[in-house]
This record gives structure tokens, sequence and C-alpha cells, in this order.
């Protein structure tokens, strides 16, 4: 079953196009990335599916199309989007921000939230060590592990990550990769945008190539990851 | 002077302050959460006063009717704006809390007003009645420009303060009113003589800022409303919808407004356009603390509420003057500190 469906999406800028008919799938519990050079348009892309920005084209959503629709009615529908610049709640704390994440839960009570507070801290212990610590005086690596964490407290069917790696030590993006292989198994479907094609590509089940607002490439990750024009322009020499 | 005029100038002050420091936090946290500049807050204490001594008189009072205007208007508004997403329960929600709910406050203030209940319950109706026009308010005029720049949320509450003021004189005529005092006590300590009333202001001014504390620390819907005035886009990826939180803070911008007015019917003649002078100086309080800071916000309200004590004791005349020429060095010190200037988001 596809869980998102996007097609002939166009985004524009005051009359500039950002993006122009970008048509994407994804598979329930998949994971697929989006990769591309500096100002390709991913985070447009991602903002449009949110409706953080209007779009045109269709966007469906488990089959049902959302374009008229707002953030919040996106996030009750089970969509969350961890967003480039994270959009954290800096002066509050590291739990307070986690809590919020799963405001759409707020009728199932205390002991349902508290559950999944343990849920997000087994998969980030370093955010339970931190849960009194205000957000804003997290390290970058913190942050991206905060802003996921507040994301999956909606419990969402599909998640959208924008250049989580951006910015972050290598070790630390090894980590946020290995996050997101865990998370597979746990039937969330997976949107990736990232300028780091090797780590994208080792994680996805498929993937898009986007060039100044255009698909040019996609494919299954492995098929892509030894596409010659990858290689060139993205992967650079491939050794082993 | 001597120190019994001293306390006394101070204990004026210190209670008018108290009145100043909730309307400066609601204009706080108004701000905050929507970023409107809510001008209008001072017309809330007028009704509030004005409805509250309709009924310690046994009328009914005339803004039930603009309530229920209000509503209806809110209803309207709220139907064509999710005319697209509209579902059964959202309408029904709606439809309850705009048109079934005034109806319902408004009937239960006939039944009861000639009855006269006592103050207690008059000052709670008198809550219920004035209380909802602020999350109507919010529909009528700010909730489609909820992204609009700070300007144009400035002018739209401008054009809504200036409306209720004229509503207020339909709906109340031009006559002042004063109303009964919670408590006639006068209590003595030694040189210092304290009304009931001041008590029961300072007291329950005390009480209310104690319960937003604990509404924002504790509670989920108080922390959203943090959310939202931290990170607005961070707060609707959360889900925590813009108009939801908007809606929350209005309610309690417009019930603080209607306590103030209820608090201050017994100690002053209050006419339809008393409110904007002391939103005013709420306002000039927010600006000294920055329009960010509750506790600031609080100090700062005292202070203007002592100088404006003692400038009415010393120059009567320009007790006004006095007290708005506090905000200019505020307002120096302020822009020589930072010198970026302050974007609108």
């Amino acid at each position: 079953m596809k869980i998102l469906e996007i097609d002939a999406v166009s985004v524009a800028y005051g009359g500039i196009p950002a993006v122009t008919g970008i048509s994407l799938s994804v598979e329930a519990g998949s994971i697929v990335t989006v990769i591309g050079p500096n100002g390709a348009g991913k985070s447009t892309l991602l903002n449009a599916i949110m409706g953080v920005l209007p779009a045109g084209g269709v966007i469906r959503f488990q089959g049902q199309p959302i374009g008229g629709t707002n953030i919040e009615a996106r996030v009750q529908a089970g969509m969350s989007l961890v967003p480039e610049r994270r959009e954290l709640f800096a002066t509050m704390s590291v739990e307070d921000n986690l809590r919020l994440g799963g405001f759409r839960f707020r009728a199932d009570g205390h002991a349902a939230a508290a559950r999944e507070l343990e849920r997000i801290f087994s998969l980030f212990p370093r955010l339970k060590e931190r849960r009194r610590q205000e957000a804003g005086t997290l390290s970058g690596g913190e942050r991206q592990m905060l802003a996921m964490g507040r994301a999956l407290m909606a419990r969402p069917r599909l998640l959208m990550l924008d250049e989580p790696s951006l910015g972050l030590a290598p070790l630390i993006v090894r980590d946020i990769f290995h996050t997101i292989t865990e998370l597979r198994g746990t039937g969330v479907a997976i949107l990736l945008v990232e300028q780091n094609a090797r780590a994208a590509l080792q994680v996805a089940d498929r993937g898009y190539v986007l060039e100044t607002g255009r698909v040019t490439l996609e494919g299954d990750s492995a098929t892509l990851a030894a596409d010659h024009r990858i290689v060139e322009m993205y992967l650079g020499q491939v050794r082993g | 002077m001597d120190a019994t005029i001293l306390l006394i100038l101070v204990q004026d002050g210190v209670v008018n302050g108290a009145i100043y420091a909730l309307l400066a936090l609601s204009l706080v946290l108004v701000f905050a959460v929507t970023r409107v500049i809510f001008i209008p807050q001072g017309e809330f204490v007028a009704y509030g006063a004005l409805t509250y001594a309709a009924l310690d008189t046994g009328q009914l009072p005339g803004s039930v009717w603009l309530l229920c205007g209000l509503g209806l208007a809110a209803c309207v508004c709220g139907l064509w704006q999710q005319r697209r997403t509209l579902t059964a329960g959202a309408t029904t929600r709606l439809v309850l809390q705009t048109v079934v709910l005034p109806a319902a406050i408004t009937a239960l203030a006939a039944f009861v007003a000639p009855r006269k209940p006592g103050v207690l319950i008059e000052a709670l109706l008198a809550l219920a009645i004035v209380t909802p026009m602020a999350p109507y308010l919010y529909r009528v005029a700010f909730q489609a420009l909820a992204e609009a720049s700070v300007l144009v949320l400035l002018i739209a509450a401008v054009g809504v303060h200036l409306a209720m003021v004229g509503l207020g004189l339909v709906f109340f005529g031009p006559e002042g009113s004063r109303a009964t005092g919670f408590s006639d006590a006068v209590l003595s300590f030694g040189a210092l003589t304290v009304q009931g009333q001041a008590l029961w202001i300072v007291g329950l001014t005390v009480v209310l800022m104690g319960a937003l504390y604990g509404f924002f620390e504790f509670t989920l819907f108080g922390k959203a409303l943090r959310a939202t005035a931290v990170n607005r886009l961070g707060a609707r990826l959360v889900g925590i919808a813009t108009a939801q939180s908007g809606v929350i803070a209005f309610t309690l911008a417009g019930a603080i407004g209607a306590l103030s007015g209820v608090l201050i019917a017994p100690l002053t003649t209050v006419y339809y356009d008393t409110g904007f002078l002391v939103g005013l100086k709420g306002f000039t309080a927010a600006i000294i603390g920055g329009l960010a800071s509750y506790p600031a916000a609080a100090l700062a309200a005292i202070l203007v509420g002592i100088v404006e004590s003692f400038s009415s004791f010393w120059a009567s005349a320009f007790k006004e003057v006095i007290v708005f020429t506090v905000i200019i060095p505020v307002l120096l010190w302020r822009s020589l500190r930072s010198t970026a200037v302050e974007e609108d988001e």
C-alpha cells in the first residue's frame, strides 16, 4: 500500500518556480530518500507535503487527497515533519518538548503519554539524561535527536526528515542513521531528504534525485548507488 | 507630607497597580501567543464593570444582546472559514459555543438578575457574560489574519477597540455606574486604614497570578500556549492549531479584563469609555516589561500604580501625563540597549 503519493506537485515563491511537476510515492513502512544538491528544492518539497507551503498538484496521504488542509490537520492524519531548522521550543525543557510532541494524543491520559515518553527515551537515551534541561542548551546532535523524538511522539505513519545530518559530526550522523534503520521495524514510513547521498542511499529502499526543482533520476537505492552519474556527482570515488 | 498620607498613597498605588498588573499580564499573554497588541483590553474592563453594575441594580445588562450578536457573528465567520473542511462534529461544537452558550447565559441572566442574588453570583454572572466576547472577537476579527504582520494585527485591534467603545455607548448608555463592593469592612492597622475591597483586589490578583503560573507550568494546554509563543511553526508541526491557541489566549484575556472591571466598579464610577485609559496603563506596564516578561510586567504595573497615586496627590491635573511619561525613559533605555531592529517574527 502506498502511504504517500504525490503527482505533479509544484511550488513557486512569488512567481518563481522552486519545484516543478514532481511525482513520487512512498510505500507503507519503507524508507525513501530524496537526494540532490543544495538549492534543488528538497526542503521546499517536504514543506509542501506537510502543508507549510502552498502547492499545486495532487498530494494523497493514505489514499486521501489532502491538498487544501492545514499543517495541524496533516499532523492529526499521521504525518510528522522534522524541519531543517528543527523548530524546537528552545526555552522549554526536553521533556516538555517531547510531551508537546504527543499533543494530538492529549485525550489519552497521563499513563499513555508516559509510556510514549519511555519509548522515545529508549530510542534516544541521551534525551533521558537531559530531560530537565532547556532545549536551547542542547548540542547540535542532541537537538536533532529531540526534534526526531518530538516528531515520533505524534506516532506518525509517515515521518519526514529534512537534512538530519546537517552540521553534525560524523559519529553523530552515524548514530542518527542507525536510529533511522531501527525505526524501519516499527512500521513508520520515512521520507528522508539528504545532501549526504551515500548515507541516505545506504538506509533507503528507494531514491529520487532532485536537481533544480525536477526529478532527474529515480529507482531503488542499490541501482542508484551503482549508477555512474550518481557516483560521479554525489558519491565521489567509491572504493571497496 | 506625613507618614499617614504616604501610607495611603502607597496603598492606593498598590491596589490600582494590582489591576494594571492583571491587565499587563493578559496583554503580554495575548501578544506572545497571537502577536496581537490587544488594545480592546480596556473595553473588557468597562464592559465587566458596567455589566456587574447593571446586575447589581437588578437589571438585565445590555451586554447580553451584544454577547448574542457577537456569538452569531463568530458562528457565521467560523462556518465560512471552515466551509471546505467542516464535519458534523465540528459544526455542532461551533454552534454550541457561539449560539447555544450565549443564549443560555442570556436566559440565565434574565432569570437571575431581577432576584438580586448577591454580589458573588452577580460577579460570576458578569464574568460569564463578558468573557466569551473575547474568543468571539478573535474568530471574527483576528483568526483570518493569523499570519499577518504585527502592524496589520495592531490596526485590526485599534478597529476592534473603536467598535467596542461605540457598542458600549449603545448598550450601556452614556451614564456612569458604580456598584456595591465585595466587602464594606474597614480594617485599621495603626495609622493605616484598609478597605475590604482593596484586600479583595490584591488578594484575587495574587490568587489569579498563582493560577496562571500553575496553568502555564503544569498543564499541557498551558505548555501548548507557551510553545506557540516560543516557536509558532514548531507548535503547528506538533498539531497545536494557531486558532485554538488564539481562542484560549483571548478567553483568558477577556476573563481577566472582565474581572478587573468587576473589581474596580465599586471603587470608581465607570463610563462606557473609561476602560481605554485603564487598559493603557496596563499597556504601559507591559511595555516596560518588553511585552515579553510576566514578572517584569507585574512589577512595572505596581510602579505605574504608585506613580499614579503620588502624581494625583501632588499634581492631579497632570496625573495621566506623568504616568504615561514614565514610558519614555524605558523606551529610550531599551532602544539604546538593543542595536538590532526588532523584526516581526
